[in-house]
């Protein structure tokens, strides 16, 4: 038997790669920057600095990242938009788990047909595709409040994680503990609470980093078609919305919300890829075999004599 | 006799496949009185484990407990209980622990915790009465420093403690009868012998009852004071431990017993019996075992036997009871075989 603990998740974020620390980093630098941005700026991010002779500016000390057409601060709307599509991808993604995970769970623990039914609807859903629902539904919802966007996104979201919960709740019911949990007299709902749910959130977690990635950007193209985060509230899509018209002239204005885009959605999935691959070793050569597999042969560095006898 | 805690008559699960309809447990009737150990003996594959299951009714879809299988505990039919009531029986009055304690566990819960679920479960216990009735248990069970280990997880125990856990949460309720499937099979052999020295004592104290299956007859020597064979989803002999070693009438369990290395005499081969367990999907006509008998004549094929009385206290599933002449002297009635000298 194996005396080596299981990766925590602790664990793995200690014991993750380089790429995906210094994406930690970023992560870390973007919600900082999200959380003191009134700290981190001496302007407002609505505040027009001086209509004539403010606007436009390309990046100085006084404006780092320039400023837009409306005279306004970049790097501040950069900060106070973070709040914003932060807040949006990682609540959005925390609606679409929750419901992918209570769908999946029940799906593939329940099984038959049951498990059937919901599959099907479950396909049916996954064939229109995401960004011409959310148009669909935005196009008449306008101007749609930030809550609403919010629950908008997450409930198209949650279709993968359905199907990967589903999947992993059907190996476990078959297993042992399950078993062992019904022969102890346990009720259907107390077992998937129990003993489903808390075994599929790693693959959860794994999705979920990798889906605010996405959500981001679904978000930021939803701002830049006019449909997501209403003026003028800033979001790092809203604000490419505003500034591409002149993108020539105020490059700044596009660059630098861009590179926030890009560097968080970066961040985002090299994140997602570390923690999975450490929550999964199956998946990499060259990983510590499962627990149960027998230990490789002793590697020896001296020449080998053959064995007599 | 006072009625049997347990009986089963006719008992049969069949799991329909792609394959065919697989017969699992064909027929096993076995009853289990109170106090009392009872060993259900079989090879891999010959239903021990469907059977186990299927008296708690925690045979899942695609197979099914047949019409007509009937299955009594303390006076009730649990074949006619509702769901409900047959949950309330689970974990509560019969309570069963399973071979591989690694995986019997929840990997994400410690095992106090996993301990005291059973009495939330049964009788609402609060949190901290739950717990506490969790290291009393893990105590009961011969566990070191039980509130201690009680917040350990899993993997962090051995074989052998592990095992105690899945003890100590199959008797929080004080069941009537323990259902122990292969309880010491993955475990070492010095460990295994303070297992069943565990469940002897706790029986002692608690006079439960205890159906073993296993398919190893040292274990069921030490443990059951009765035996029943399983073969081909049903069983083929049954006796008083005692007398099963001692007069084995069945060929199959002679072939079994035959099969037991031992110590003590001559440097002999081991004896096995030949060829396997037909698919549960196509048992033969007639015997079951009459491919793989020796003695086997026209009449196995065309007649399935009965539950002979082939002794005292002893039946055998064998035409051999009513024709003796006809058994070919190959396996010995007392086992003489043994590895080294």
């Amino acid at each position: 038997m194996s005396t080596e603990r299981p990766r925590g998740l602790a664990g793995s974020l200690g014991a993750l790669p380089q790429g995906a620390r210094v994406a930690l980093i970023v992560l870390a630098v973007l919600a900082l920057g999200a959380l003191l941005a009134p700290l981190l700026t001496p302007y407002e991010p609505y505040q027009q600095l001086g209509i004539v002779h403010l606007k436009s500016l390309p990046p100085s000390w006084t404006h780092p990242f320039g400023t837009d057409r409306y005279s306004r601060d970049v790097y501040t709307r950069i900060l106070f938009a973070a709040r914003v599509s932060l807040s949006i991808a990682t609540l959005a993604v925390l609606v679409s788990s929750t419901i992918g995970l209570a769908y999946g769970a029940v799906s593939g623990f329940v099984g038959g047909w049951v498990d059937a039914v919901m599959m099907r609807l479950l396909d049916a859903l996954l064939s229109v595709p995401r960004v011409l629902m959310l148009i669909a539904v935005l196009a008449l919802w306008s101007p749609v409040p930030v809550w609403a966007l919010v629950l908008l996104i997450g409930l198209t979201g949650w279709f993968e994680v359905a199907r990967i919960v589903r999947g992993q709740a059907l190996g476990l019911r078959e297993r042992e503990f399950v078993v062992a949990a019904r022969a102890l007299g346990a009720r259907r709902t107390r077992i998937i609470w129990r003993h489903v749910i808390p075994n599929v959130l790693s693959p959860v977690l794994v999705a979920g980093a990798l889906a605010i990635g996405g959500v981001v950007i679904l978000e930021a193209g939803l701002s830049y078609l006019g449909i997501g985060v209403q003026e003028p509230m800033a979001s790092w899509g809203t604000m490419f919305h505003d500034a591409t018209t002149q993108f020539v002239g105020t490059w700044w204005a596009v660059i630098f919300p861009g590179a926030a885009i890009v560097a968080t959605v970066l961040a985002f999935n090299t994140v997602g890829d570390a923690l999975r691959d450490r929550l999964d070793p199956h998946q990499l050569p060259g990983r510590p075999a499962p627990a149960d597999a027998p230990p490789a042969p002793p590697v020896s560095i001296l020449p080998q004599e053959p064995v007599h006898g | 006799m006072a009625e049997p805690l347990l009986t089963i008559e006719n008992l049969r699960t069949y799991f329909r496949t792609p394959a065919g309809v697989a017969r699992a447990v064909d027929g096993l009737s076995l009853s289990v009185h109170a106090g009392q150990t009872v060993g259900l003996v079989g090879e891999s594959g010959c239903g021990k484990s469907v059977s186990a299951l299927a008296i708690l009714r925690l045979i899942a879809p695609p197979g099914r407990i047949e019409p007509g299988s009937s299955i009594r505990f303390e006076g009730r039919d649990l074949m006619a209980l509702a769901e409900r009531d047959m949950r309330r029986i689970r974990g509560n009055r019969i309570a069963m622990i399973f071979q591989e304690p690694m995986t019997a566990l929840n990997p994400v819960f410690t095992v106090g915790d996993q301990v005291a679920e059973v009495a939330r479960i049964h009788d609402g216990a609060s949190r901290a009465d739950a717990w506490r009735r969790a290291v009393e248990m893990l105590d009961r069970v011969g566990m070191p420093a039980p509130d201690e280990r009680a917040r350990e997880y899993p993997h962090q125990m051995s074989g052998g403690m592990r095992q105690r856990v899945m003890i100590a949460m199959a008797l929080v309720m004080k069941p009537a009868l323990l259902i122990a499937d292969e309880p010491t099979t993955a475990l070492d052999v010095t460990i295994q012998a303070q297992i069943l020295e565990l469940l002897a004592d706790l029986q002692r104290e608690s006079g439960m009852s205890i159906l073993l299956i296993t398919h190893d007859f040292g274990v069921v020597a030490e443990t059951a004071s009765r035996v029943a064979v399983m073969y081909g989803g049903e069983v083929v002999e049954e006796a008083p431990v005692k007398e099963l070693f001692a007069h084995a009438h069945h060929p199959y369990t002679r072939g079994l017993l035959a099969a037991v290395p031992r110590l003590g005499a001559g440097r002999a081969r081991l004896r096995t019996i030949p060829g396997s367990v037909p698919a549960p999907t196509a048992w033969p006509a007639g015997c079951r075992f009459r491919d793989r008998c020796a003695s086997a004549w026209d009449r196995c094929e065309r007649e399935h036997p009965a539950f002979y009385q082939a002794g005292t206290d002893h039946h055998s599933r064998c035409h051999l009871v009513e024709e003796p002449d006809r058994r070919v002297g190959d396996e010995a009635a007392a086992p003489t075989v043994d590895v080294h000298a």
